[in-house]
């Protein structure tokens, strides 16, 4: 697995030399990573207190790979792709942690250095075709936008290029298109025009926060499609976020799943559907209607709800909904390790393997935490919220 | 996919819900547009119908008309014996009474400046129902039927519950003035899907309890057939398909339901999306609806007799119903012609 992830936040840095904040590591041309994020927590203050809404995510991203972020709403998967692209507010946002896109440290970068990656390096489409364009703009002008201001383009060139794009994204009509209102447009050529605004600038890494969920089944099959085919042709790198298991499953290298603002399980695509470990990726799948069982088949439904981000409860996030929970799931917060090769969970108690292979797991990370430790001192990150958010394993 | 026609339709006298050749249309400055054009429908008492169409194709619109909600354009709807585009004014809000709809946005369908105790006995309130003591444990009673605890919940507004148990608010509230029928229109499109199990159990929970007559609507064919023990397809205000679900999933007999049912998402990597043929374009206007069968225009199977002809429903298996002029050989697993002439995606 290429977009591979590193189930430590510190443990990652060792390994290929980036050391987060402190000393960027130099772009090569060879180099095929183009995202590191390490031990990013992201919290809001609020009235009640400070809502953790991502709590020390770590994964890293190449070029050509697409990784999916898979989760509940209120998991954190939004936050977290915002927060690495950073879109969020500044006033009562905290952001820790390390951001390195392409060798450029994003959490230390002015306002104006990040603006000039939005769209030309990184781009984003968002859930809502409907709210996300601008309404009283013509399609033409919000995708030549991009290309005016970052790529110095005349309005002429900036106008061929953006027909091209229609044509390249399946808008019939291009040009009548280029100077219609988006209200004219039904969902799904809205969200064709998102994908022509996101591509306008040839960005390297591409977030989809939910792309189809505002679409029809049959739409949202065309706009996936379309979407893969993009990252492949261009080589670019894929954030898939979604909640929907089914839609990561035929498109993704990898996956992420989140809970509670936390990394529960990743591995690749394949390992994660083959063999689930973390109780809360089975209840999901498990949770979902099948077309392949009878009807009034009864759902194997999750109790509860997720916890409070302000105050977490101390042991696994999971552990008042986990059906295998025990005492020490409730005391003591799992370290997301990887247990087997490519395949990092955070689980006491995991389905199918023995509590004793995570034991082990956690010891020989440690030694090798500590190798590398001894070998590059000093691999800090920012410092972590007082807070006392434990990490486990690291 | 046409079809009008009344083929799939059980006895009258049999029937808790029958509705004939349901128009729905409304007038703009762009033209008529065709909402719902000749729809038939009927449901036995128990009987759970899903209604299963993308965006645009009138479903909503079929299930807000039953309950006249804008009254139809023209045809029947005969609930419980009546024929409620008969009546009016009082009668037929009091006929109400007995159909009740939830909607897809629980949290936007409740009123936010109202406390969970007044939006549940309101109904009761205006009927009448009982002194003031019966209807608080009328609303107790339900409350707790769908899983919220009374001694919290009734002195609480609507922005203090999470997505799940504002549903849980709203199907209570259809729930208290005893009704036959539900009409659920996309109840769990909203919620997540560890709460979208949820509120599916409690729905087949009030079923039995209450014993409810549901008509469910749905664009998640997964969930639809969960619930349902018939489904009907509905493309731009008509029919397609009406199937128990088993074989509706197993045997297509419409090329549309086909391609829905290819269009949805596999949570199982080893099945390849870029694989399956989906379908092109997008849905037409329903201003100036395509002649003849209305899906022939993103028809892989489309020929002339469907661009002359109105397709009529007609029986192609028990209890299998079917709107098309060359329906896919139902008793064939793989619907073997689709493949050649199915586009590339779009």
């Amino acid at each position: 697995m290429s977009a591979s992830f590193d189930p430590g936040g510190d443990g990652e840095q060792a390994n290929n030399g980036v050391s987060g904040v402190a000393t960027p590591r130099p772009s090569t041309t060879q180099s095929r990573r183009l995202l590191d994020v390490t031990d990013l927590r992201t919290q809001f203050r609020t009235a009640k207190g400070m809502v953790k809404a991502v709590d020390g995510v770590s994964l890293s991203l190449d070029r050509g790979r697409t990784l999916g972020i898979v989760g509940e709403s209120g998991s954190g998967k939004t936050v977290l792709s915002r927060s690495i692209m950073g879109l969020l507010p500044k006033r009562n946002v905290v952001r820790e942690g390390g951001v390195v896109y392409d060798g450029k440290d994003l959490l230390t970068a002015s306002a104006n250095e990040v603006r000039d990656l939005w769209g030309a390096e990184m781009a984003m489409i968002f859930q809502d075709p409907m709210t996300s364009l601008n309404p009283v703009l013509r399609i033409g002008n919000q995708i030549t936008e991009g290309m005016r201001f970052h790529l110095g383009m005349d309005k002429g060139t900036a106008e061929k290029n953006a027909l091209s794009l229609l044509r390249e994204v399946g808008i019939p009509e291009p040009e009548r298109r280029l100077r219609q209102y988006p209200h004219e447009l039904s969902g799904g050529m809205r969200q064709r025009i998102m994908i022509a605004i996101a591509l306008a600038c040839g960005p390297k890494l591409l977030f989809a926060d939910e792309p189809t969920t505002a679409l029809d089944v049959t739409v949202q099959a065309q706009i996936l499609n379309l979407l893969q085919k993009e990252q492949r042709e261009r080589d670019m790198g894929m954030i898939l976020v979604t909640h929907d298991l089914g839609v990561v499953a035929g498109r993704t290298d990898e996956i992420a799943v989140m809970y509670a603002g936390q990394i529960v399980e990743k591995a690749a695509t394949t390992t994660l559907f083959r063999h689930v470990r973390m109780p809360y990726t089975e209840a999901l799948l498990k949770s979902i209607p099948a077309l392949d069982t009878p009807s009034h088949t009864r759902l194997e439904a999750i109790p509860g709800r997720p916890p409070d981000l302000i105050n977490p409860p101390p042991g696994c996030r999971f552990a008042p909904r986990c059906p295998y929970a025990q005492d020490r799931c409730h005391a003591e917060l799992p370290p997301l390790v990887e247990v087997e090769p490519g395949h990092a969970f955070r689980c006491w108690y995991p389905v199918g393997l023995s509590p004793e292979s995570v034991e082990q797991a956690i010891a020989a990370q440690a030694e090798a935490e500590a190798a590398a430790v001894g070998a590059d001192a000093g691999t800090a990150t920012t410092p972590v919220a007082e807070t006392g958010t434990d990490e486990g394993g690291n | 996919m046409a079809g009008t026609g009344t083929a799939h339709l059980r006895p009258a006298e049999d029937a808790l819900l029958r509705v004939e050749d349901l128009v729905v249309e409304f007038p703009t400055r762009a033209g008529r547009v065709h909402a719902v054009s000749g729809i038939s429908l009927d449901i036995l008492p128990g009987e759970t119908l899903g209604i299963v169409g993308e965006s645009g194709c009138g479903k909503s619109t079929t299930g807000r008309a039953i309950i006249q909600l804008p009254p139809p354009t023209s045809g029947r709807v005969e609930f419980e014996g009546l024929d409620l585009t008969k009546l009016h004014g009082k009668s037929l809000r009091h006929r109400r009474t007995r159909l009740q709809l939830i909607f897809q946005d629980p949290i936007s369908s409740l009123n936010p400046r109202r406390r969970v105790r007044d939006i549940l006995a309101e109904p009761l309130k205006i009927w009448k129902r009982g002194t003031k003591a019966d209807q608080e444990k009328v609303v107790r009673e339900t409350l707790d039927a769908v899983g919220l605890d009374p001694d919290t919940a009734l002195e609480r507004r609507p922005h203090q519950f999470s997505g799940g148990q504002c549903q849980r608010i709203s199907i209570a509230r259809a729930l208290v003035t005893e009704p036959s029928l539900l009409i659920c229109d996309e109840p769990v499109s909203a919620l997540d899907v560890s709460v979208q199990a949820q509120i599916l159990n409690l729905l087949e929970d009030l079923k039995a309890r209450y014993g409810l007559t549901v008509v469910f609507i749905a664009h998640d064919l997964a969930v639809v057939k969960n619930v349902s023990d018939r489904v009907m397809v509905m493309y731009l205000g008509k029919v397609c398909e009406v199937a128990p679900p088993d074989r509706l999933y197993q045997q297509p007999a419409h090329p549309y339901t086909a391609a829905l049912l290819r269009s949805i998402p596999v949570a199982d990597p080893a099945v390849r999306p870029q694989d399956q043929l989906l379908l092109e374009g997008e849905l037409p206007s329903p201003i100036d609806p395509p002649s003849g069968c209305r899906f022939r225009t993103r028809c892989p199977l489309a020929q002339e007799r469907c661009a002359a002809e109105e397709p009529q429903v007609r029986s192609v298996g028990p209890g299998h119903y079917v709107a098309c002029h060359f329906p896919l050989s139902s008793g064939a697993v793989e619907p073997e012609p689709v493949e050649v002439h199915a586009g590339q995606p779009a």
